[in-house]
């Protein structure tokens, strides 16, 4: 029987027309099979996800609205595929029996690092669960002055949307922002927003650190005002602003260099926004008891609180650190440096620190986890060590197992939490590298435990 | 595998069966009639002398999401009391106030419950609250997407678009955040708080987008209906907590116009102001309206004397009461121009005359509310206390002496104020199964859950008849979840993952376009990286995704 659509595409496909036809669509094709839109990044905090990323093989390039921290995060290339047991490759079950028979006997094993997605979380946790090992995640020491803040007075904060059309007064204490986000003010201040008629009238003020560059000048050319001071003087100057915010009278003129007139002037800036936001970042705080900064400043938010509205904005969760306090808090109730040695979750901000466990013999193995960075290597030890980590992480002294893992993000699906804590992104999977994933290889040792324990 | 469940006394209210002695057949997961001819019975469990009922549902509970991870982090003091150890079986955690995931699953499991909905699902933070869920083992879960102080619902509002638009809005955030209802928490109010208000009455504008409350309520309210969902609009109202907030609710119920309603944790919404230090009970009022209309259905959000932790979307609420913390620190949040939360630790005490009559308010309204089908027993868990409290509570509806007992120790001033002694009803065993599984599932729209007849999925409770009430309902005989036994004697025996419930109401895709320039505009999220997929729950290997029937739409 004669089949009309049959035949009339034979005699289409003579035509160069079609031929043009086929050869764009195949060029489309390659264009859509390479190219991701819109692609979330777990490495800068912020939770971009306005990423173009081009992938040729196992080849990542960043072609749209990278930055200094995103682009070269994402652009790592994979060098090792196999894993190692001392020095020497081996199928990934045969590491996975290795470091299962280091972990058997032990008795106080350190994970370390923590920097994975949720899903690799997951697993960290019921592998720490079955060994009785510490948890502790690599950035606990910089989260911990927010926590104990927290766990203090608490806080009132907010999240980067209302940042983003609500603020029209910033407070940046102690921290260089287009440093930590090389993109925040352009994709949260200097933009359309729903409360404020033009964004670029927003007030900026440094207070202790000055900015690296000048993504701080908005638009219309308004600088942001900057009153340096050492950082080591943060906590003088920051309790100094509460006192006047609160209406308390301050004898001296100045504080570390700061007039007490300025000071007063940025009061009254907070005192008379309709949406204050004052950001740190626990990481700058390079001193010791930070946490009573981040306590200052919570309490003078909520002091502001009385007549208008201010929140508090904490910077940081980059890299899973957000991800590891999270997925710890729901698992244990406590956030990321928690000990299961008793059997059961303990959690102590201090003494369960990974270096402080190496260095005075209490650990007898670690675990070293970082899946988002090959370059964060685990700390020196002669303890027996198995490393879980990005591909093309290289070591002064060879691990007793290397596993590399696959990315979140590039190399498998997942989830991570954005800095402000509120917000997960779902993370895309790009490539077919063939790395097993965190939580693929984290469960593969439990299990062999698991088994062995049953049997 | 054939399961046979002998001469148990069933309480079954879903197919009318009141304490009939019959044996339960289950096979595949599922309850099955008896089969016909010839059968080989591979399992048999002898009931004689015990009570049967379905799996338990908490219809109300805060198990997952952002402010119940802030609660945990909060109070390491609370865990260090209550830490649980890991055993062949089960993982480690912490109780109390501020549960760990696994715990929460297995003090459920262990107290004859199989299903739990968190009811404050941001549509921003629906995809942490999955995760949590996802790591509470053996229940079933499902959320309330929570709605109404959100920009863009107000944006709508305020453009005065039509009952269509702001129908696809929702069905559109339903399937987003994987949600079974929808819930609108102090309506308009803590956006409102983010303009500086501190109050926001049920006629009372937005200062910056001119909207009432009452318009927010009869929208979504009207939204959740026509687009099929079963459950009712779930409303935490205005003013929860402050004195003389029963003639808000009064008025809530008059201004929704006879729609649907669910007016949640309404012991907190409860309260007059008479007597000598203006606070009241209006349980008597509250229960006689509700009495009277049908289209409401209640919680009670019961609170119990003790330590515990508040969390809510309703941070203008919690802001105000912040003084009251106990320890003293708390955390209120703005929420990504979608919501806020507010956490704030509590502890009622007996002595006190606030939170003596608060406890009599709940109970009053229990026992004055005559139709267990619209009426469902929740703490606000851990709101008015933990849901470990329920076997005590349950005593206390269910046992008139033991009730006035505790009622002679509470404050006297309180005992004063309440009519609790004189109400003589005390709650049967049926009505407890009507409050605590077939009503339940009923409301939310649960198929084939909430009952033991043929083509349920099996999940069973079995309890041993005690009149001490708080015993027999702390520790069942056994507990059977999709068929397989996870709890003996009132511990896990076994665990395995429930299933997660949604629905999936339709809408008309245009709405995307609009979502999608407000998002590229104001948001800090792709919408299309918002959008919450099956996969992200069931790729795990461990969850699955249970999508249930809408209403017939007229």
């Amino acid at each position: 029987m004669w089949d009309a659509k049959a035949d009339s595409r034979h005699v289409f496909e003579e035509t160069p027309e079609y031929r043009r036809f086929k050869y764009i669509k195949k060029r489309l094709e390659d264009i859509l099979m390479s190219e991701f839109f819109e692609v979330p990044s777990p490495f800068c905090g912020i939770g971009t996800d306005d990423l173009t990323i081009k992938v040729d093989g196992l080849k990542i390039s960043v072609i749209e609205n990278g930055c200094a921290v995103n682009t070269p995060a994402f652009e790592q290339p994979i060098t090792d595929t196999k894993a190692r047991v001392n020095g020497k490759e081996v199928e990934l079950k045969e590491a996975v029996i290795h470091a299962a028979s280091l972990l058997k006997n032990t008795n106080y094993p350190v994970i370390g690092g923590c920097a994975t997605d949720v899903n690799g979380m997951r697993g960290l946790l019921a592998l720490a669960d079955r060994t009785g090992a510490v948890v502790d995640n690599m950035n606990f020491n910089n989260a911990r002055k927010n926590i104990l803040a927290l766990q203090d007075v608490g806080w009132m904060n907010t999240t980067l949307a209302e940042v983003k059309n609500r603020c029209d007064v910033l407070l940046i204490v102690g921290a260089d922002l287009e440093g930590f986000a090389p993109r925040f003010f352009e994709k949260y201040l200097w933009n359309d927003a729903m409360f404020l008629e033009n964004t670029s009238d927003r007030e900026i003020i440094y207070l202790g650190t000055k900015p690296s560059g000048n993504a701080s000048t908005s638009p219309s050319g308004k600088i942001a005002q900057v009153f340096e001071c050492a950082t080591e003087n943060l906590p003088e100057v920051v309790t100094v602003l509460r006192a006047l915010v609160k209406g308390q009278p301050i004898q001296a003129e100045s504080v570390a260099g700061i007039s007490i007139a300025d000071l007063q002037a940025i009061a009254e800036k907070l005192k008379n926004a309709k949406y204050g936001v004052v950001t740190w970042a626990a990481g700058a705080l390079n001193y010791s008891h930070a946490e009573l900064t981040v306590q200052t400043i919570s309490e003078m938010v909520k002091d502001l609180n009385q007549t208008t509205r201010c929140s508090g904005f904490p910077l940081g969760g980059k890299e899973g650190d957000q991800t590891a306090n999270q997925v710890c808090g729901w698992t244990t109730g406590y956030a990321a440096r928690v000990s299961f040695a008793k059997g059961y979750p303990e959690y102590d901000p201090f003494l369960f620190e990974t270096n402080a466990l190496l260095d005075n013999g209490e650990a007898d193995a670690l675990v070293w986890v970082n899946a988002f960075n090959a370059k964060a290597n685990p700390p020196k030890t002669s303890l027996p060590t198995i490393v879980v980590a990005r591909s093309g992480m290289t070591f002064e002294k060879e691990p007793d197992v290397f596993i590399p893992v696959g990315t979140p993000a590039i190399d498998h699906a997942g989830h991570a939490f954005r800095l402000d804590n509120v917000v997960a992104i779902r993370l895309k999977k790009l490539r077919d590298s063939g790395l097993p994933s965190t939580a693929d290889v984290l469960n593969a040792i439990e299990k062999v435990l698991r088994e062995e324990s049953i049997c | 595998m054939l399961i046979r469940l002998t001469g148990g006394k069933v309480y079954d209210p879903a197919s009318g069966v009141d304490g009939k002695q019959h044996d339960i057949y289950i096979q595949n997961g599922k309850i099955i009639d008896k089969p016909i001819g010839d059968f080989q019975v591979d399992k048999e469990y002898d009931l004689k002398g015990k009570i049967v009922m379905s799996g338990a549902i908490d219809m109300h509970t805060h198990i997952g999401g952002g402010k119940g991870n802030i609660a945990r982090t909060l109070l390491p003091e609370d865990h260090r009391n209550d830490p649980v150890a890991s055993t062949h079986i089960c993982r480690s955690g912490c109780g109390h106030a501020a549960p760990s995931t696994f715990i929460t699953g297995y003090r459920y499991a262990e107290m004859g419950y199989t299903t739990g909905f968190e009811p404050a699902l941001l549509p921003i933070n629906a995809r942490q609250a999955h995760m949590e869920m996802g790591d509470i083992p053996i229940l079933d879960k499902g959320g309330y997407v929570m709605l109404g102080s959100d920009d863009f619902s107000l944006r709508l509002l305020t453009a005065k678009k039509d009952q269509k638009a702001i129908n696809d809005y929702v069905a559109w955030t339903m399937n987003a955040a994987k949600a079974i209802g929808v819930k609108v928490v102090n309506p308009g109010g803590i956006n409102a708080f983010k303009f500086n208000q501190r109050k926001l009455d049920l006629d009372e504008q937005n200062s910056h987008y001119g909207v009432t409350p009452r318009n927010i309520l009869r929208v979504l309210a009207t939204a959740v209906k026509e687009i099929g969902v079963s459950h009712p609009l779930h409303v935490h109202g205005c003013n929860l907590g402050v004195p003389g907030n029963m003639q808000t609710t009064l008025d809530t119920i008059q201004g929704i116009g006879g729609l649907p309603m669910h007016l949640t944790h309404i012991q907190f919404h409860s309260y007059g102001t008479e007597g000598d230090f203006k606070f009241s009970s209006g349980a008597a009022q509250i229960a006689e309206a509700i009495n009277k209309n049908k289209n409401i259905t209640i919680d009670v959000g019961q609170i119990l004397f003790g330590q515990t932790v508040t969390a809510s979307g309703d941070n203008m609420r919690q802001h105000a009461n912040h003084k009251f913390a106990s320890p003293q620190k708390w955390v209120t949040m703005d929420i990504e121009c979608d919501a806020g939360c507010g956490v704030v630790p509590f502890k009622y005490k007996d002595q006190n005359f606030v939170n003596a009559l608060q406890w009599a308010i709940g109970l009053e309204t229990f026992l004055l509310v005559d139709d267990p089908w619209r009426i469902f027993l929740t703490t606000d868990h851990p709101n008015g206390a933990p849901f470990t409290s329920y076997p005590h509570l349950i005593r206390l509806l269910m046992d008139r002496t033991f009730r006035n007992d505790v009622l002679s120790t509470i404050h006297p001033e309180a005992q004063k104020m309440t009519t609790l002694a004189s109400i003589e009803r005390e709650y049967t065993l049926q009505e407890i199964a009507i409050m605590t599984r077939a009503g339940a599932a009923k409301l939310i729209g649960l198929q084939n859950r909430g009952g033991l007849s043929a083509g349920n999925w099996a999940d069973i409770t079995v309890y041993t008849d005690d009149v001490d009430r708080q015993k027999m309902f702390e520790k069942p005989d056994y507990v059977f979840k999709d068929g397989e036994l996870v709890v003996v004697d009132g511990k896990v025996i076994h665990t395995k993952w429930g299933t997660t419930h949604v629905v999936k109401p339709a809408f008309d895709k245009s709405i995307e376009k609009d979502l999608k320039a407000y998002f590229d505009k104001y948001l800090t999220m792709k919408v299309d990286n918002f959008k919450i997929s099956d996969d992200e729950i069931t790729e795990d290997g461990r969850g699955s995704v249970t999508v249930h029937d809408l209403k017939a739409v007229a």
